[in-house]
């Protein structure tokens, strides 16, 4: 049987390292079933989250070859693995043990957003009617299943570690839903400037390639949030426009 | 300890444990628009050769000031500063450069490129402090749109360049007779790869629907929101292609006008 070698971060909060595991790999295997092999044949006590083996509950993120993965949807066979492959942690939350980080902070930074505020009831019974079209928008951002990739792989998290000024891409695509749905009548764009630091993004579209749902992060939420920010606070012209138009449906 | 801190430490610039070449394609990034600042540079400077028969480079048109047979408001105005070298496109390129600047698809190709914030994704970067476009200069950003109105407005004087190179004057009667010539198509796709780009524009994909919740709601906006939506899908591709396009027409033109190229009549 072929054989491959991994990389593992070993340790916990107070430092660790790399240590070299090579166990047999067959047809057919992602990086979690290697990972499980070796935690069943050679370390008991290797720590890595993980449940529903599908990539749709986004428990066994990690970084595979540096980037960030669900070691459940990474098959070896799409890796080199005439060299070793590296796992570790991700880096933008903090280490609790070999693969296993924290990711409290991001259900802490999600309490921050304005909840969903629907505007009255269409009909007497109490029920809306929205377009299909409409919804399909804010359905793609429906598909996130909070694995915090993005999250890791964001620099301004990463490798500035603004965890207090900015929520990170995850969150944006949360207040893109939410902004972007046809009842909702909240207004997230001051927010959006302070407390959520939608200007610490640069584009750099990094959590757009490693959304394990195809989520089109930046094209789809962060960019036309910005740009929403930019109607309420850096366009005097459209801001002057907007006070000899109609009333548009928001 | 802050919850950031417990996070494993930073490394040093360009550190990664990724195995694949993460280095190319910043590095190509960076070769491209070098190559296409320091070509566009050296030809908005030269003030001469931008027109060919019918033709006129797309780096100088609209001429507004310049030769006084075919500038809109004659030639050189008395209020440029004698120190610096008189060229009709100084005068306008500011409009599709400053597109390009702040442009989303650029924005975040340059950081990576030019300024490795970051190289790549996961790469650690040169320096610790970071303002990202939350403050000055780069909340500058924010005046993409604007270029973007200028930016329509010169598709319309790129189209009509386009209408004005199939008239060909004839050598012998002087009339202007209808004609295509490879110039003539080197400067529509110009127009049409131009055209490409600016339709893909995140702001005006915002502007003409995309800020708005109910488009069902206003079927005109739900449509032009469809359209620039398909445009913006390859908003990359168009930005490089009409990049490349461009540079490649106003040499056309210059190699016409100083006799390095002979231009093919095709119809």
């Amino acid at each position: 049987m072929k054989t491959a070698t991994f990389k593992i971060w070993r340790g916990d909060a107070n430092g660790g390292k790399f240590v070299d595991y090579t166990t047999e790999v067959s047809e057919g295997m992602v990086v979690l079933d290697a990972v499980h092999r070796i935690q069943a044949t050679q370390a008991n006590d290797l720590a890595c989250r993980w449940n529903c083996k599908a990539g749709k509950c986004g428990s066994c993120s990690a970084e595979v070859n540096g980037l960030p993965r669900l070691m459940c949807m990474t098959r070896l066979n799409d890796l080199p693995l005439d060299k070793p492959v590296t796992l570790e942690p991700m880096k933008a939350f903090p280490h609790v043990k070999d693969l296993v980080t924290d990711v409290s902070w991001n259900f802490r930074a999600k309490k921050k957003i304005k909840p969903f505020k629907p505007r009255p009831p269409d009909t007497p019974d109490g029920t809306w009617r929205m377009a299909q079209s409409d919804v399909d928008r804010v359905q793609e951002f429906r598909k996130c299943i909070e694995c915090f990739l993005c999250q890791n792989v964001c620099h301004v998290l990463r490798e500035h570690k603004l965890h207090d000024e900015f929520i990170g891409p995850r969150f944006f695509v949360q207040v893109a839903a939410l902004e972007m749905h046809p009842l909702d009548i909240e207004d997230r764009t001051e927010e959006l400037k302070q407390a959520h630091g939608i200007g610490y993004c640069n584009i750099t579209k990094c959590c757009t390639k490693v959304c394990p749902e195809g989520i089109t992060i930046t094209d789809n939420a962060i960019i036309p949030l910005k740009e929403r920010v930019v109607d309420n606070f850096y366009d005097p012209l459209g801001k002057l426009v907007k006070l000899f138009r109609p009333k548009a449906q928001k | 300890m802050a919850y950031a801190d417990a996070s494993i430490n930073r490394r040093g610039f360009g550190q990664t444990t990724r195995p694949d070449a993460w280095w190319v394609q910043p590095s190509l990034v960076f070769l491209g628009l070098s190559a296409f600042i320091v070509y566009s540079t050296w030809a908005a400077f030269q003030g001469a050769h931008y027109r060919w028969g019918p033709y006129l480079s797309p780096f100088y048109s609209p001429e507004l000031f310049g030769d006084a047979t075919h500038s809109w408001f004659g030639a050189k105005p008395g209020w440029w500063p004698a120190w610096l070298p008189f060229s009709p496109a100084l005068l306008i390129l500011w409009v599709p450069g400053g597109f390009r600047l702040t442009c989303y698809y650029y924005r975040g190709a340059y950081y990576k490129a030019f300024w490795a914030d970051p190289p790549s994704c996961t790469v650690s970067e040169p320096r610790k402090a970071y303002r990202g476009e939350a403050s000055f200069p780069l909340i500058m950003q924010n005046i993409h749109r604007y270029f973007l109105y200028v930016a329509l407005l010169f598709l319309v004087f790129l189209g009509h360049d386009v209408w004005k190179a199939m008239w060909f004057s004839d050598t012998a009667t002087g009339k202007a007779t209808f004609g295509i010539h490879f110039g003539t198509v080197v400067l529509a796709v110009n127009v049409i790869l131009l055209g490409g780009y600016t339709f893909g524009c995140h702001s005006l994909r915002h502007l003409v629907g995309g800020g708005i919740d109910r488009l069902s709601g206003a079927p005109l906006c739900q449509k032009t929101y469809r359209c620039v939506s398909c445009f913006n899908r390859r908003h990359m591709l168009w930005a490089w292609l009409s990049l490349f396009w461009v540079a490649f027409s106003d040499l056309y033109v210059r190699l016409c006008s100083m006799g390095g190229w002979h231009d093919v009549r095709i119809l």
